[in-house]
């Protein structure tokens, strides 16, 4: 289990449920690894600024996070975490690697405002 | 003035310096404000294992640490603003202001503890292939290059290092040094020296990256006899050592040193008055998470006595 303080998406059901009954959602797909960390953190500290996005992550290490790593949007990967942006249940937006404050608040403004 | 923007305190940088230095401020009753552009934590909380911090036994993970250290300035009465850009400020003068996304906070006193950040090369392609091509974590990323042909930038401990654990991924690594000798430890060097996996640019530095297909496209010059040499390989990891954080610092009258360290006294007073700095931003020899705390404590005993 993530040792974060963000709500957890547990399966591709679950991922499913949340993509469906919210309108904004971010997910971060990683491990408890230096590249992942600070995602999470940028999302826990912009829960607050932005109570209509739904922030939370999956663990990149199980089976269930084939519902993140098999989009075609992952499909050039290469670094953790996957992160991924849906609006109204379609991905809007995914990146690969650490991203800064700035660059999810920018990503916020472009697919999200 | 709004008085919820006032503050006796400001500490831009909430790693392990900035969150002592609040924990110190807070309890001593003074009205602190920490800022900071990521989450709480610094380096500290991307840290795997802590084991030589004192007072554990065992090691503890960074980013426990971390959020220890947090909730203890937290319950003492220090406020935070993360995930916060600053996009302007003035440290001059008895009342120094700092613009926080659209938000002016002001303050008597600035301790700036803003620590340092991975060096990037700044090379065309660098950040449009970052994560589908070009990485900085071994530990993260190594596994995506199982059994494939990877460049590694750097020749420090870092690079080495995160090298030594990609041999045991990569089919083969190729390294960009610009320099002719290896700068990280002997016994490190010589691993990688040795290994029949490993062949080494010596002299070069990459000029840019471009994809062909699946393939990273790396361009490295080499800087004797402006040579240009074309790798196609996998992927590339980049280890080219830290930069203090202090870019938007750079029109202010602060001192720094010619690698960009800001310069203060034994009692971590920069050169404007009423403005510290503590942590791995300043000019130091040790770099620590407990010098960091050190300093972060030292400036908070400054502006308590100052208030």
């Amino acid at each position: 289990m993530l040792q974060t303080n963000l709500e957890h998406v547990m399966s591709k059901e679950d991922l499913q449920k949340i993509i469906t009954s919210n309108e904004m959602v971010a997910v971060c797909c990683g491990r408890m690894g230096p590249m992942c960390i600070p995602v999470y953190g940028v999302f826990e500290a912009l829960r607050e600024k932005h109570p209509n996005i739904k922030f939370m992550d999956m663990e990149f290490d199980s089976p269930e996070s084939i519902a993140i790593r098999g989009l075609p949007e992952c499909s050039d990967f290469r670094g953790l975490p996957f992160t991924v942006y849906y609006r109204g249940g379609k991905v809007v937006k995914a990146t690969s690697s650490v991203q800064t404050a700035k660059q999810v608040k920018d990503i916020i403004s472009e697919v999200f405002s | 003035m709004n008085a919820k923007k006032h503050f006796d305190l400001i500490i831009i940088g909430a790693g392990p310096a900035g969150l002592a230095a609040a924990i110190y401020t807070a309890r001593a009753a003074i009205n602190t404000l920490v800022v900071d552009q990521s989450s709480a934590g610094g380096q500290v909380k991307t840290t795997h294992q802590v084991a030589n911090y004192p007072g554990f036994v065992e090691p503890i993970a960074g980013y426990e640490l971390a959020a220890n250290m947090r909730k203890q300035a937290e319950k003492y009465g220090a406020q935070f603003e993360l995930a916060a850009e600053i996009t302007d400020l003035n440290l001059i003068g008895e009342e120094k202001w700092v613009k926080i996304d659209d938000e002016t906070y002001t303050a008597k006193h600035v301790i700036i503890a803003t620590g340092s950040s991975p060096r990037l090369l700044n090379v065309p392609g660098e950040q449009e292939f970052k994560g589908s091509g070009i990485s900085y974590c071994a530990t993260c990323d190594g596994e995506f290059y199982k059994d494939k042909d990877i460049v590694v930038v750097g020749g420090g401990n870092s690079a080495m290092e995160e090298s030594l654990l990609l041999l045991q991924f990569a089919n083969s690594i190729t390294v960009i040094h610009q320099f002719d000798t290896l700068q990280a430890e002997k016994i490190t060097a010589e691993k990688m020296m040795n290994s029949p996996k490993v062949n080494i640019l010596w002299s070069h530095e990459p000029r840019g990256f471009e994809k062909n297909g699946e393939k990273m496209i790396v361009k490295a010059e080499n800087l004797k006899t402006k040579e240009l040499v074309i790798l196609e390989r996998d992927g590339v990891f980049v280890f080219v050592g830290m930069l203090p954080n202090v870019d938007f610092l750079r029109n202010t009258p602060l001192q720094f040193t010619p690698q960009g360290y800001i310069v203060t006294n034994e009692n971590m007073e920069t050169n404007i008055a009423g403005v510290y700095a503590a942590g791995d931003v300043r000019d130091k020899k040790y770099r620590q998470i407990a010098t960091a705390v050190g300093d972060g404590t030292i400036s908070a005993l400054e502006v308590i006595k100052k208030i």
